[in-house]
């Protein structure tokens, strides 16, 4: 099978081992390698669990990881496939640079206003959710052929609209 | 040395002080309310022609990278001179819009004022030394609001930029300056309002309420769906 190439984890700035942690499950590995994937990158954040090289090794799949970088867009815009968590961030960022994205819901977080986010971009079909009990079980069933394309979007509206508000003329 | 026939006099003086202050508030606070939403007086009519001074409050993190990509977007000419506030706590923010400030406006940009606040509370604070630290950022927000004096508000939420609005909704109240204020709901709000949010739809205390989704308009009627911002 023709090798994809990078999965990109990210977790933003925030604490999220749940995340990385079910990705760095074996099973999850090789599922991932079986979808042709051969490498991961993974921002930890504020995360405490650091991944066990080995078992990616054991998988075939190579595993590399850093706590935090402000800039992402490297790894982002050249990664065939980004797992991320549900920071409106992370989420834009991924879809206005065009990559397939499985977002994954901190369901722990007290006020998870996120997963309203995630699930209405679900809906429209931009990318897929899952759990981290879930995250397998979404990769193996995913079909990223039937992801409909971002199409992304600009505040000229708004400030269109607050400049005719307080009169001043358009541009 | 008061007689004792004049304390009832003084006692009534006092009393019609603090109640014509009372009413006299109550007044100018709903005059207030009638004229919340309605264009600034210099708009009627002709082109506004003056550039207003504009604070845009920075929310840290997401919040930070949503309203800066409004501002990018903004005509400096009509909102000049700029100033940014953002939470003592808050170490990148300001950076942000310093290097936003520098490449889109230049030399211009040497006019702008970048300030920091106290929070109301940190993450994980208890909510009895909340009292106190909300109370102490409220006092420090009224002055920075007296002493920036904006034409404008802009904010998207969360906590920090709750005792900048009030501030500048007392200022209207006193009659100091009409202060326009704008808030736009972040773009992961898609059903529900955040509580900062929700607080000031409810006290109808923004002339512009913007969400960036549809369901959000519909179930919030005085919003103005704007599209989305990314």
């Amino acid at each position: 099978m023709k090798t994809k190439g990078m999965v990109f984890v990210t977790v933003g700035s925030t604490l999220f081992d749940a995340l990385v942690e079910a990705v760095c499950q074996p099973e999850c590995l090789a599922t991932l390698r079986k979808l042709g994937y051969t490498s991961l990158m993974i921002q930890l954040g504020k995360g405490n669990f650091i991944p066990d090289k080995s078992v990616g090794e054991a998988e075939n799949i190579d595993i590399e990881y850093f706590t935090y970088k402000p800039n992402v867009a490297e790894y982002v815009n050249s990664a065939a496939l980004v797992i991320s968590h549900a920071g409106s961030g992370s989420v834009f960022e991924t879809l206005r640079a065009q990559r397939p994205l499985v977002v994954v819901v901190n369901t722990l977080l007290m006020d998870n206003h996120q997963s309203e986010l995630a699930d209405e971009l679900a809906e429209r079909k931009f990318l897929y959710t899952a759990s981290p009990e879930t995250l397998v079980d979404t990769l193996r069933t995913m079909r990223l052929d039937t992801l409909v394309p971002y199409q992304s979007s600009e505040p000229s509206a708004l400030v269109g609209t607050l400049d005719q508000f307080l009169g001043f003329s358009p541009a | 040395m008061i007689n004792e026939e004049d304390e009832p006099a003084v006692m009534r003086w006092w009393s019609i002080l603090s109640l014509t202050l009372v009413v006299g508030f109550v007044v100018r606070l709903v005059t207030v309310w009638m004229f919340t939403g309605h264009p600034p007086v210099t708009a009627k009519g002709l082109r506004n022609q003056r550039p207003l001074k504009t604070l845009i409050v920075l929310g840290s993190g997401g919040h930070t990278a949503e309203i800066l990509h409004i501002v990018e977007k903004m005509n400096f000419k009509n909102y000049s001179p700029r100033c940014y506030i953002a939470a003592v706590t808050d170490n990148h923010s300001l950076a942000k819009a310093k290097r936003l400030e520098e490449e889109k406006a230049g030399d211009d940009s040497k006019q702008c004022r970048y300030y920091r606040i106290y929070r109301s509370r940190e993450v994980g604070q208890s909510y009895i030394t909340s009292i106190g630290t909300t109370l102490f950022a409220m006092v420090h927000a009224f002055y920075l609001a007296f002493s920036i004096q904006p034409d404008l508000i802009i904010c998207n939420g969360p906590g920090t930029c709750l005792p900048v609005c009030i501030a500048g909704l007392v200022l209207k109240v006193l009659g100091v300056r009409w202060v326009v204020m704008v808030y736009v709901e972040s773009i992961a709000r898609v059903r529900k309002l955040s509580l900062t949010g929700l607080l000031f739809y409810k006290l109808h205390l923004m002339d512009q309420f913007y969400v960036q989704w549809p369901k959000l308009q519909q179930n919030f009627p005085r919003a103005q769906y704007v599209g989305r911002l990314m």
